[in-house]
């Protein structure tokens, strides 16, 4: 809630900021006040300096990151200057993004306990502490438990617990789902939400993905963009402006369907929740768009490339991690396999490039049963990208990080050369060619680490969370770039994912994998307007639906349908027009 | 999937429940006594000891045998070298010369023999002791005492960390080696030597990159949560010292008291059942 006559519990006044190594400040002029109790969302895109912000308000800047400051920021009526890290962080709690990284402790109870530990306060009152904290984000079943033993939605509540646990006001979330599946995501928001009501305290959130951090109600919206405060406004009056699309921050999709539908969406029509929006008055309009516009084109793939035959495994005897797998996967498809954390995909894919064997089943290529074959016999027919970028990038320079599978595979160096730069060509990077990769940027690393599997002219490129952590930008630079060679070099993608979004908008399939049984094989349209499935798989019912049904439209699989026919069409547009 | 080498794990044994401190001075008179003691009867007491302590601590074989296999090859390794180099170390020290068999320089003689099964003895009461420590002490609970006797909080947390880590790093290290070897890179043995070091570095390159993330990560997380605010802190793993720690430690004093006074009493530190 927000109470004006309280004394902020934050405030920056003319406050600007630059870091000690770069030219430019990152904050010019930011004025903000925060409440006691409100609940607040800092979004923006990548570089925008939301976490900048959100780092002057726990006190990392300028107390670990230096820099220049000019004006002030106060946090619960003193000075930020003036108070050091410890003092500050008896008012501000932070918990980072990297669930895993910020756990401290070897055990649960550990890494509730370790600020306490550090306050010298005595032993009986931190065992009192920490039992009843951990009853607070239940998880006081797992006190004994080592971080490698929970699941990421766990390891967050602990890191929630572990801040909690002193008497803090302010909560600092920095982009809490980036590492959780959409429906723990979810889960966590709720938790979020509980907290602040029930223990009245001020909570932050910063993201970028503002619908699922939309999920329950929001008193602001604080939207950064370039270093500055573009916006400061309630949800509802937020989602009645063009200032998300201004920054390049993904609207809800129930309101960019609006926009389709040509609606005209106003702060008392109340759209920051779907469910509570009054849509009544704009039912005609999108009923009229539904039955005007057209579905996704069904693409016939005739041949299939990858067939994967009741294939179970398992690491140990007592729980099977897959069991009795089959489907197949078409020449030239897009697809996705998606599942909530855990669920078996990364083993999945483990399978299919050899790196595990299959308890039983088969996995075949284009009919062949490639059991036989090495990993790295697999590897030129099958690539596999990881995740994290840094993860797979050995070499100093673009060339021979791309050149690597062809020099290992004794590959003359003419044939190297040229095979190299036509794949840097495709991929955009052959200007850098012979850049250091270090003075790359996430997205143009993504690139040369797929470049580098593209190179050695692979069936099947499977990307594990190719978008993950990115923002919309990004995400779509990515996205567009994985699409062009799937289209010009004919490459068919599988993509690992629980980005629902990248599901809808780029995948013509889905195989959902719930607790190691495959659950669904459909289009993701069908699969995201099926609570049944959505639930199960941890997903999470595209906001779509909702519209579909508000507006009278049984069909929400076909809504859903017409809406990324409508948005590819879009793009195309965009990308002829540049 | 995570492999439990020599970590510790919860077993409800009296050993267990001893503080991590007292393990360590248990540890400590063990390692001192077996190294610094060659009196035969010494030692055979203490391998038997040791046996029945592995025995009673339930450490079980899964989480030692890879080192335990490891350790026995260099114990032949060392055995033999002994012989290779110094075939005569056994008359030098027991004064006698019993020819088994052979002759000229490698003749196998009953006090070399004696000699070298009093250094597989020395490592045999070792091991077990060693194995005993990692898996039943708690390394929150040792960084704790330590730090109550003096020890700066600083060294015992940072074991503490990097027994929190090496798990994760395991994990990083498995997937950035098989995506390496999916490129192509050959880390099987079926690569040459020098190769298969050159592809090694293909690795440790992201490996390192990857852990200095981390490594970032955590100390933003520990000092956001006031770690090294004050010259000591408290601990949620601390124990006091009870009956049976003090009286381990008395006994393990006296233990190394009396063995070392039987090892030494008759001048030397060898027992010699040659004269």
């Amino acid at each position: 809630m927000t109470d004006k006559s309280l004394t902020p519990i934050i405030e920056f006044t003319n406050f600007t900021f630059k870091y000690r190594a770069q030219v430019e400040p990152t904050l010019y002029d930011i004025n903000l006040k925060i409440y006691p109790g409100e609940k607040i969302l800092i979004i923006g895109p990548s570089g925008s300096g939301k976490s900048t912000l959100a780092n002057c308000i726990n006190g990392l800047v300028p107390h670990i990151y230096t820099g220049d400051i000019s004006g002030s920021v106060t946090i619960a009526g003193k000075n930020a200057k003036e108070l050091d890290i410890f003092n500050i962080s008896k008012t501000v709690g932070t918990v980072l993004q990297d669930t895993d990284g910020q756990f401290i402790g070897l055990t649960v109870a550990e890494d509730i306990a370790f600020a306490l530990e550090n306050n010298m306060i005595p032993q009986q009152e931190i065992l009192e502490k920490v039992a009843r904290t951990a009853e607070t984000v239940e998880v006081s079943s797992l006190l004994e438990c080592a971080p490698g033993e929970l699941s990421g939605g766990q390891k967050q509540r602990v890191s929630m617990a572990g801040v909690m646990i002193e008497d803090i006001e302010v909560m600092l979330f920095d982009e809490p789902l980036a590492n959780l599946d959409p429906a723990t995501g979810k889960r966590a928001i709720e938790l979020i939400d509980s907290i602040q009501k029930d223990e009245k305290k001020t909570v932050i959130i910063i993201e970028h993905r503002l619908e699922d951090a939309l999920y329950c109600d929001a008193d602001r919206i604080i939207v950064v963009n370039e270093g500055r405060i573009a916006a400061d406004l309630s949800p509802d009056d937020l989602l009645a402006t063009d200032i998300l699309n201004e920054t390049g921050i993904r609207e809800p999709l129930y309101v960019t369907a609006l926009k389709y539908a040509g609606c005209v969406i106003e702060s008392e029509d109340e759209a920051g929740q779907i469910s509570t929006m009054h849509i009544d008055k704009h039912a005609s309009k999108v009923r009229d768009w539904y039955y005007s516009t057209e579905a996704v084109p069904v693409i016939e793939h005739k041949n299939d490339v990858l067939s994967i035959e009741n294939v179970s495994f398992s690491y140990n005897e007592t729980r099977k991690t897959l069991a009795d797998i089959s489907f197949t996967v078409k020449e030239g498809e897009m697809m996705a396999i998606v599942g909530k954390n855990g669920a078996g995909k990364t083993t999945l894919s483990n399978l299919i490039c050899g790196f595990i064997n299959p308890d039983s089943g088969v996995i075949k290529l284009k009919g062949e049963d490639i059991a036989p074959l090495s990993i790295k016999e697999r590897g030129e027919r099958v690539g596999l990208v990881m995740q994290n970028p840094n993860q797979m990038i050995s070499k100093t320079m673009i060339f021979d990080e791309v050149a690597l599978g062809l020099v290992t595979r004794g590959v003359p160096e003419d044939e190297i050369k040229e095979r190299v730069n036509n794949v840097l060509k495709i991929c955009g990077l052959y200007p850098f060619r012979n850049w250091p990769v270090s003075a790359l940027s996430y997205g143009q690393k993504k690139r040369v680490t797929i470049a580098s599997i593209l190179v050695l002219e692979p069936e099947i490129i499977i990307l594990d969370e190719p978008t993950a952590g990115q923002d919309y930008r990004h995400y779509t630079e990515i996205m567009e770039f994985i699409k062009s060679i799937n289209e010009e070099a004919g490459t068919t993608i599988i993509m690992i994912t629980h980005d629902m979004h990248l599901m809808l908008e780029y995948t013509e399939r889905a195989v959902v994998i719930a607790d190691g049984v495959l659950l669904a094989d459909s289009t993701p349209a069908a699969i995201l307007t099926n609570s049944e499935i959505a639930d199960k798989a941890y997903l999470k019912r595209t906001s779509l639906y909702d519209l579909s049904k508000a507006c009278g439209i049984d069909d929400a699989d076909g809504f859903t349908e017409h809406f990324i026919m409508m948005e590819r069409k879009l793009r195309e547009e965009v990308n002829h027009g540049a | 999937m995570a492999r439990k080498l020599l970590t510790y794990e919860k077993k409800n044994t009296w050993i267990d429940r001893l503080s991590g401190i007292t393990k360590l001075v248990f540890f400590i008179c063990w390692s001192v006594t077996s190294m610094m003691t060659y009196d035969t009867r010494v030692l055979v007491f203490m391998l038997v000891a040791s046996l029945f302590l592995f025995k009673i601590s339930k450490t079980e074989w899964r989480q030692v045998g890879s080192v335990f296999k490891f350790i026995i090859f260099f114990l032949i390794l060392n055995v033999s070298a002994i012989f290779l180099f110094s075939p005569n170390q056994g008359e030098v020290i027991y004064g006698t010369r019993t020819v088994l068999c052979g002759s000229g320089r490698y003749t196998v003689t009953a006090e070399q023999l004696f000699y070298e099964m009093n250094i597989v003895l020395k490592y045999l009461t070792i091991v077990p002791s060693i194995f005993i420590f990692m898996v039943t002490t708690n390394p929150s609970e040792l960084a704790a005492s330590l730090n109550r006797m003096g020890i700066h909080y600083n060294v015992g947390y940072s074991i503490a960390i990097a027994l929190r880590y090496i798990p994760d790093i395991q994990n990083d290290f498995t997937k950035i080696k098989n995506a390496q070897m999916a490129r192509g890179i050959e880390m099987s043995k079926k690569g040459r030597l020098f190769e298969r070091i050159k592809a090694t570095t293909a690795i440790i390159f992201p490996l390192v990159f990857s852990s200095m993330n981390r490594i970032d990560t955590i100390s933003t997380a520990m000092e956001l949560r006031n770690f090294g605010r004050y010259k000591k802190r408290t601990w949620y793993m601390s124990r006091k010292l009870e009956k049976n720690d003090y009286a381990v430690i008395i006994t393990m004093i006296l233990f190394m008291i009396i063995a070392l006074t039987i090892t030494y009493i008759d001048g030397s530190r060898f027992y010699n059942p040659f004269i």
